[in-house]
């Protein structure tokens, strides 16, 4: 028993950092020929050049990432919160439904729909502009939020609130003080959701946001087409650290099931 | 996060409890009109424009004639049949993958947290980086064929095999297979210690063999979440763009790659047939979802366990 323990998780510890090793290797690397398998010479070129040339490019992509993934992360909570708890807490007519119509943006790709909306975005002025990328964001992020929440409420009790209720307490006291922090941890694992998938968008950022909004994807991706490799591994690493220090954050409060689900 | 693990399968059971039509209609209408103005808009404006109808640049006609070019196109038939091979390919393989890993952990580490959070790195990685680390690794003078060198297998780049930008998608298929297996594996795992050893341990009881265990008490308590996993992924592949616009060839084109291209093409002309495109992909993702619906639906009905 004890062997198979170590073995499984050795062979899933190296098969998940595997990939990471050429990137820390690149990204490293000052000179590094066929047919070397390691670098002849290591050195930090790489990250003096994304931190130091290429720094405010660099610095503009993580806010123009990390503003996009929060503010659609907030938005998605704030609607995606009271949405979530109808569909945990009541039976309705037409609750299928109103399932298969927020089922439907998760399983439909992004490319679809925001090729459909870009020409309506441009007549609306919302093309290439922060807010119509958080939109086209949303249209994704959102359903999966509310599908997240709604499992927390489906495991809520909702008689605390009322014994609040005939202690006296108001209503705004009874969401902050009650239902928020019973449902925290639902929450953390929504906004991780959301916060990853917006993170992550590379074709509908391009599509909406017409190469105004430089994301780190785009810049990942015009940097693989440089041919730059050392520098291209390097933001490879600074674009997963933000999504891995947030795992590091929340593993305890998510407990073991964690993030489960994530796309 | 029990809950989240029915992402798919509609919660069933109600909940016994019922609110107004006014306070369901303040919890709800906001993120539905949301959804529904975003997304619907978007199928809806998109199949206008790829029917033609266009009245800001003088196209006012509606016809089908953009859908018709695409599907006569010859290379359509190869696009689908690529972009099938690699949602189906990538899907099945993690599947099995997950399912061995998940019993596997079960078994021998259910209580071990530290594999649970190693196994959440890959849900938290991007497709665009480990597409990135699929091409240091596999392509010609990447870091596998330099091993193999070191091991004088091969002696030159060329010898080693095209494993990026290939025939067989191998490279695409590399990324899709390590970020979907940890995916299936924690829809699986939610499903598998709420089971409990009980009926394992009855099934030993009445000496059924491991494979008789498996078919016969694991794979029906698994089924749902398996399936529901399986269709996320499917879409996923189905539908995404950047790993085979990375690892893939130039010709054929996956349908989403084949889809931008004619959108982002200088042409106008061609951009209401990347929305057709884009809107054939929707159509086949959807009737997928449904057909395997229908049959997961009368398979119940038959007494069939999968």
């Amino acid at each position: 028993m004890k062997m198979q323990r170590w073995i499984l998780f050795f062979s899933v510890l190296l098969s998940v950092l595997f990939p990471f090793l050429p990137l820390v290797l690149w990204s490293m690397s000052e000179r590094w020929f066929y047919p070397g398998l390691l670098p002849q010479s290591f050195g930090p070129r790489a990250w003096s050049y994304v931190f130091g040339t290429a720094g405010s490019q660099l610095l503009t992509g993580l806010s123009a990432s990390f503003s996009l993934a929060l503010v659609t992360t907030i938005v998605s909570l704030i609607l995606g919160i009271p949405a979530g708890r109808a569909l945990g807490l009541y039976d309705f007519p037409g609750k299928k439904l109103v399932s298969l119509l927020l089922i439907l943006p998760i399983i439909v790709p992004p490319l679809s729909i925001s090729m459909g909306l870009h020409f309506w975005f441009i007549q609306l002025r919302l093309a290439e502009t922060f807010i119509g990328v958080v939109l086209i964001h949303l249209s994704f992020c959102l359903p999966y939020t509310i599908f997240v929440i709604w499992g927390v409420f489906t495991d809520y009790n909702p008689d605390f609130e009322e014994q609040a209720r005939s202690l006296g307490a108001a209503p705004m006291k009874i969401i902050l003080q009650v239902m928020l922090p019973m449902i925290f941890p639902g929450i953390t694992v929504a906004a991780l959701f959301s916060f990853l998938l917006s993170w992550s968008q590379y074709l509908s950022t391009l599509i909406i946001g017409g190469g105004k909004m430089l994301t780190l994807p785009i810049l990942l991706f015009s940097l693989m087409d440089s041919g730059d490799r050392p520098v291209a591994a390097a933001v490879s690493l600074v674009f997963i650290l933000p999504a891995f220090l947030a795992l590091m954050g929340s593993a305890h409060s998510l407990g073991r099931s964690g993030l489960q689900g994530v796309r | 996060m029990k809950g989240s693990s029915s992402h798919v399968t509609a919660k069933n059971g109600g909940t016994g409890r019922k609110a107004s039509p006014w306070r369901l209609l303040s919890l709800l209408g906001p993120a539905l009109t949301t959804v529904l103005v975003l997304f619907g808009g978007g199928l809806v404006l998109g199949l206008l424009q790829a029917l033609g109808y266009l009245p800001a640049i003088g196209f006012s006609t509606i016809g089908l004639e953009h859908f018709g070019h695409v599907l006569q196109d010859p290379d359509f038939g190869k696009s689908l049949i690529l972009t099938l091979y690699i949602a189906t390919t990538s899907t099945l393989v993690a599947a099995v993958v997950s399912v061995l890993l998940a019993l596997s952990l079960i078994r021998w580490a259910a209580d071990s947290r530290t594999i649970h959070f190693i196994l959440q790195v890959p849900l938290t990685v991007p497709h665009l980086v480990i597409a990135i680390s699929v091409i240091l690794l596999l392509a010609p003078a990447g870091l596998f064929s330099r091993l193999f060198s070191a091991l004088a297998i091969i002696k030159s780049p060329a010898e080693f095999p095209l494993l990026i930008n290939d025939g067989w998608g191998i490279g695409i298929l590399a990324v899709y297979i390590w970020k979907e297996i940890p995916f299936i594996t924690f829809m699986l795992l939610s499903v598998l210690k709420n089971m409990g050893t009980e009926l394992l341990e009855a099934g030993a009881t009445l000496n059924a063999s491991t494979m008789q265990r498996f078919t016969h008490i694991i794979l029906p308590i698994i089924a749902p979440s398996l399936g529901a996993a399986c269709l996320i992924v499917f879409a996923f592949t189905f539908g995404a763009f950047e790993v085979p616009f990375l690892l893939g060839r130039t010709y054929p084109l996956v349908l989403p790659v084949w889809a931008y291209k004619n959108y982002s093409d200088i042409d106008l002309l061609a951009r209401p047939e990347g929305i057709a495109i884009g809107l054939i992909i929707a159509a086949i993702v959807i009737i997928s979802i449904v057909l395997s619906q229908i049959f997961l639906h009368f398979g119940r009905k038959r007494g069939l366990t999968i």
